[in-house]
């Protein structure tokens, strides 16, 4: 069966610009989608992210693996890159996280974007 | 007149604030607690006395506030991350505090104020908060950025500090080569700000110049045997020891070489060189001891043109190496001027990339001076025309307006 890839966008969401009940009904939405998708048989996984102040962009110089490790605070802001895959890493922190983007190979040939996943476990 | 007593009560707080984040890992909920134990001290210290151990006695306190916060808040979320930090904060209760605790935390949180996923700006103002005890209001009048906008780029630091898990530690021996030069860039930063002075806040700037010192000599003094760590204090201090001489009684910039050099602090210059003695007999060179050792050369010299000229012209190409940048080339234009002659500092500048320079004033106005004393006067008027297009502060747009004139042959006029 081919997998597909579902990339959600929407504008960017402080956590002082929504009010909890907005919040609450997309969450619900969400929860819907999720019962649906689930219940079909097509949903594999999905994670939702931190906002992008909390993303870091990771570069290794020199077009090789190896090169020069450069962190940016904030999102992979590009337009000429386009989003090529994704990796899901458990880590024990940011740096963990940064040293092995720096492996995959994108962060030679483009960026890896590093953003936290939100732990619904720890009550956002 | 700051009373001594609320004066030491404020700097042993700010000494244990690095603990409190240890412990809570949480800056804002350190900064709440120790606030809190502040309060404290200053009600009961002029009353009880003080304490034999007053960083112990506020650590106490700002813990027991901080457990208090983290106590209501478990009850009210049954937050796992709460629960656990409630737990490391009770175990760190039977803790002594120590000078080399606190010392190791400070560490500890320069590293986390200065990591690479942070913004540069938001690295200087996290630093200048947390360890320096600025207040946001400080940091933004010295960075001329509205107190709001400041406030939200430390609150956003501060939450990307706990969202995205930057640790909290000192980075092993084998990271230090990669972590501990944004760390070094940080109180360069400060410093440099300090002594580049726009019109308006002489005072916070020079408290900025004050506050990166503190900073430097904090960077020695827990690092001990990285030399770059007491190459930058040396650097900062030999520079710092000039401020009474960089500006004149109206506040209009007076060039190296027409500073009054009796202004200048000797005692601190004296301490800058011994500091680099110190750092170049652990034999690993770097860019801010090479920097101190230019800055020491300017300081120990009698008159600008008895300087070691030639000394300064080989240590730039040395800098160079470490940063080959278009400001360390301009610098070093200006040394071989000195020496070689200006035919020879002309053609250092034609070296470089137009565009990585033709919006920089300081690279147009050397160029000028250059092109005056070839007796090239069109063009030497024509590379003034150029700074004063590149939107200096007002300072440096007097000075350019001054010396175009003076060149020009248009006399003095007043602006």
């Amino acid at each position: 069966m081919p997998r597909y890839a579902a990339l959600i966008y929407g504008p960017e969401e402080t956590d002082s610009s929504a009010p909890p009940e907005v919040w609450a009904a997309i969450m619900a939405e969400y929860n819907d989608f999720g019962a649906t998708a689930g219940a079909a048989g097509v949903l594999v996984g999905g994670e939702a992210l931190q906002d992008t102040a909390t993303a870091t962009t990771v570069h290794v110089q020199g077009g090789a693996k190896g090169g020069e490790l450069v962190t940016t605070d904030g999102p992979f802001a590009e337009t000429k890159e386009v989003l090529g895959g994704f990796y899901l890493l458990d880590c024990a922190d940011l740096d963990e996280a940064i040293r092995w983007a720096a492996q995959i190979p994108g962060a030679w040939h483009g960026r890896v974007e590093v953003r936290p996943v939100i732990d619904f476990s720890q009550g956002q | 007149m700051i009373d001594p007593l609320e004066q030491m009560i404020r700097h042993e707080g700010g000494r244990v604030l690095a603990t409190l984040v240890r412990l809570t890992g949480d800056i804002t909920l350190a900064e709440d607690a120790v606030q809190d134990a502040v309060v404290e001290a200053l009600k009961r210290w002029p009353r009880d006395g003080t304490p034999h151990n007053p960083a112990a006695w506020l650590t106490t306190v700002a813990r027991n506030r901080a457990l208090d916060v983290l106590r209501r808040e478990a009850r009210r979320t049954t937050k796992e991350t709460d629960a656990r930090l409630l737990d490391q904060v009770v175990l760190a209760v039977g803790e002594h505090t120590t000078d080399s605790m606190v010392r190791d935390d400070q560490l500890r949180l320069l590293f986390t104020c200065c990591h690479p996923a942070l913004s540069f700006e938001a690295r200087t103002a996290l630093a200048l908060r947390t360890l320096c005890g600025m207040t946001t209001g400080e940091i933004a009048a010295a960075y001329l950025v509205p107190e709001a906008t400041m406030g939200q780029r430390i609150s956003r630091a501060k939450k990307k500090i706990v969202t995205a898990r930057i640790p909290y530690r000192v980075p092993a021996d084998h990271e230090l080569p990669d972590r501990l030069p944004a760390v070094l860039a940080v109180v360069h930063a400060v410093v440099t700000t300090g002594h580049h002075s726009p019109a308006g806040s002489l005072d916070a700037r020079h408290d900025l110049a004050v506050e990166g010192i503190r900073l430097a000599r904090l960077l020695h003094m827990l690092m001990p045997d990285e030399p770059e760590c007491t190459g930058l204090l040396a650097l900062s201090l030999a520079a710092h020891a000039r401020r009474d001489a960089r500006l004149d009684d109206a506040g209009e910039v007076v060039l190296m070489a027409d500073q009054d050099r009796s202004r200048w602090r000797h005692e601190e210059i004296a301490e800058a060189a011994a500091l680099l003695d110190h750092a170049v007999h652990l034999h690993r060179p770097g860019q801010y001891q090479v920097q101190a050792a230019i800055a020491c050369l300017h300081g120990l010299a009698p008159t600008f043109a008895d300087t070691e000229w030639s000394q300064i012209a080989s240590l730039y190409a040395t800098l160079e190496r470490f940063t080959p940048t278009p400001v360390v080339r301009v610098n070093r234009a200006v040394a071989v001027a000195q020496e070689q002659g200006a035919e020879q500092a002309l053609r250092l500048l034609d070296q470089l990339v137009p565009a990585t320079v033709d919006r920089w004033h300081l690279y147009w106005s050397t160029r000028g001076e250059l092109l005056e004393r070839l007796g090239r006067k069109d063009d030497a008027v024509h590379a003034f025309d150029q700074a004063l297009g590149c939107s200096p502060n007002e300072s440096d747009r007097r000075f350019l307006l001054r010396r175009r004139r003076l060149i020009a042959g248009e006399g003095e006029h007043p602006t």
